[in-house]
């Protein structure tokens, strides 16, 4: 089944001109991002669909999607919370926020989206902002200095339908809207 | 350092430097211009001369690697812009671009001109959603100024600059895996040679450059070679950006010259250790840079100095631990952080980040053995320089310098049979806290069944 409408069909064909032509293999990440603005994570038939635009065959496509964390092959929440538990963050409470997150999700052990679908909580490799340690991302935008507390709060807010406001930048409205950005198609206000 | 003698960072208190007429104000894409105005042979012989070297990891000049990028080759080449900032500790490169885009793109600019090439493309790290979408807006805001895009201010050269976004995997900050990741496919290093300045981006000639050392490129073209060269030590010129994080008390990127002891970014920037507690250990540059301890506190922070040291200057990423934390458990984190990111190519990184995380695990949680010890340094021998690219060497860095300077920290955790620090094991006194229940601390205390893994290994 068709996962991209007629419009976003058309868009799709777009990203593929950003590349050299003959080189529109290169597109295969921002069309991933694509098929998962639309379904929340990509499934078999956003696999097929970027094959056929690109034309691969799924496998293909497969074989990359599945080297990327970041394009989601299995069920995931409205919004991904990101805690990070590198070393910096570690050293500052980093564990801890990601227990709170977790709790505050009811996640039993082995599961990573809370049972109302609203939240995937997802351990993360260092975000770059170690400075803010711990960092939290909700959706990728930015949370600087996450106590257990706050983490508390912040995956409260989500099941609540609330989203909270990052500490810089935007904050994207959900999982599906982060990848619609990171897809290049919006810039997010 | 005073705020003047600050060069990539000069900017970073007025917020009005992320749009283009704020940077145009401090004097931006006068470089450029300046550029423009010379050959393409005399631009790399100023950045020669100025003897910038990367600030991405490896220090190798910048002038020399773009003089490499062949000419009349017959095919398109490329710049491409490493964006995809992930070395644990490392965070300047965000931060360069969520202040001052236009300071990059100047400097892709500068060398796209350089080395003749049309198509610049920005690999930008795929969880830097807000970075990229500031850079995504500089980008319109230089095509509608003339800085890129056709005829870039009226000088008939013709530029076109790609955002690419990646999609979270460490290894696509390697260079090769980069152009792998950029082309479509599974981010996984080439071997080389060939090198990418000669077979890079679709089989072409490519230039790879780190966002920090294009950020430079601006000002030497304003200021001339000369007066950056006389900036720090002759070998390493200039100024870098220090990411200091960890246990220490103001956290953050300062910008000093080369060359600056590791004890005045400590004490004099950062603040000091958290707390006023003592210094234990520290990474130079990032995890993948063997750890120092307390006994380098002098070391000065140059390419040079901190080799002789025993370590790598890196990415300038100084991650500061403290009396109260364990250099297990620590060098445990890094290890779970490369058998995650090992992209899985090379056996002997795939397998052996694996192995030897575990092997961690079993240390820290009390079910370590005395042999394995040197089972670590066994395994962490059979993965560097074994594989294609510098992950697996990374890897063992951390296991290697933790020995060195830790030993003793191992053995109590092996001959207590349990963490001195948290008090978990089965040799435990009075646990201070329980098993992590996420069971991302690796296998539980009540489960030893890892402890016939070093036999198979054998």
């Amino acid at each position: 089944m068709a996962v991209l409408t007629p419009e976003l069909r058309e868009q799709a064909e777009a990203m593929k001109a950003r590349y050299p032509a003959g080189r529109e293999r290169s597109a295969i990440l921002p069309l991933l991002y694509l098929v998962q603005s639309v379904e929340g994570s990509v499934t078999e038939d956003g696999l097929r669909e970027v094959a056929e635009i690109l034309g691969l065959r799924a496998a293909e496509v497969e074989a990359v999607a599945t080297f990327y964390t970041m394009i989601r092959l299995r069920p995931t929440g409205v919004h991904v919370v990101n805690v990070c538990t590198n070393l910096s963050c570690a050293l500052r409470g980093g564990h801890e926020v990601h227990t709170a997150a977790r709790e505050a999700a009811d996640l039993p052990p082995d599961a990573e989206v809370s049972k109302d679908g609203a939240v995937t909580v997802h351990e993360e490799e260092c975000l770059g902002a170690c400075d803010a340690a711990p960092v939290v991302q909700v959706d990728f935008a930015n949370h600087d200095r996450v106590t257990p507390e706050r983490a508390r709060e912040l995956v409260s807010a989500l099941r609540r339908g609330e989203v909270p406001e990052p500490s810089r930048g935007v904050a994207p409205r959900d999982f599906r809207h982060a990848s619609r950005i990171l897809a290049g198609l919006e810039d997010p206000t | 350092m005073s705020q003047s003698a600050r060069i990539v960072t000069a900017h970073w208190g007025d917020p009005g430097v992320i749009t283009v007429d704020g940077y145009l104000a401090g004097g931006g894409y006068e470089g450029l211009r300046r550029a423009l105005g010379m050959t393409p042979a005399e631009v790399i012989d100023e950045l020669k001369a100025s003897g910038l070297r990367g600030r991405g990891g490896a220090g190798f000049p910048t002038g020399v690697k773009w003089s490499f990028v062949p000419q009349n080759t017959g095919k398109p080449t490329y710049v491409v812009c490493n964006f995809d900032e992930s070395e644990p500790g490392t965070y300047n490169n965000r931060e360069l671009i969520e202040r001052e885009p236009h300071q990059l793109l100047e400097g892709l600019a500068i060398a796209a001109y350089a080395v003749q090439s049309h198509t610049a493309f920005i690999y930008c790290r795929g969880e830097f959603l807000w970075p990229g979408t500031v850079l995504q807006r500089a980008i319109a805001e230089a095509y509608g100024k003339g800085f890129l895009g056709p005829d870039v201010l009226g000088s008939g050269y013709n530029l076109e600059v790609v955002l690419h976004r990646g999609a979270g995997a460490y290894i696509c900050g390697e260079e090769t895996a980069l152009l792998s990741s950029l082309e479509g496919f599974r981010g996984q290093p080439r071997l080389r040679p060939p090198f990418p300045a000669v077979e890079g981006l679709y089989e072409s000639p490519t230039l790879i450059n780190n966002v920090e050392t294009l950020c430079f490129v601006p000002h030497i073209l304003r200021r001339g070679a000369a007066w950056f060269a006389a900036i720090g030590p002759e070998k390493s010129p200039g100024t870098k950006i220090f990411s200091i994080s960890g246990k220490v008390e103001r956290p953050g990127n300062y910008e000093l010259p080369m060359g600056t002891p590791f004890r005045v970014l400590l004490e004099e920037h950062a603040g000091g250790v958290l707390g006023g507690r003592a210094l234990k250990a520290w990474t130079p540059g990032g995890s993948s840079t063997p750890l120092l301890t307390a006994e380098h506190r002098d070391v000065e922070l140059d390419f040079e100095a901190v080799q002789a040291a025993g370590s790598l200057l890196g990415t300038g990423a100084v991650m500061v631990m403290d009396e109260t934390d364990c250099i297990v458990e620590a060098t445990r984190r890094m290890l779970q952080f490369y058998a995650h990111e090992s992209c899985g190519k090379c056996t002997p990184c795939r397998e052996g980040t694996w192995w030897v995380s575990r092997v961690l695990a079993r240390i820290e949680n009390g079910y370590g053995r005395p042999q394995d010890l040197e089972l670590l340094l066994d395994t962490a021998d059979n993965m560097l320089f074994k594989a294609f690219c510098a992950l697996a060497d990374a890897a063992a860095s951390p296991i290697q310098s933790s020995l060195r300077y830790f030993r003793e920290e191992y053995e109590r955790h092996v001959a207590e049979h349990r963490c001195p620090f948290t008090g978990i094991g089965p040799g435990a006194v009075e646990p201070e806290r329980g098993p992590d229940e996420t069971g991302s601390s690796g296998p539980e205390p009540s489960e030893p069944a890892l402890v016939d893994l070093g036999e198979v290994l054998r």
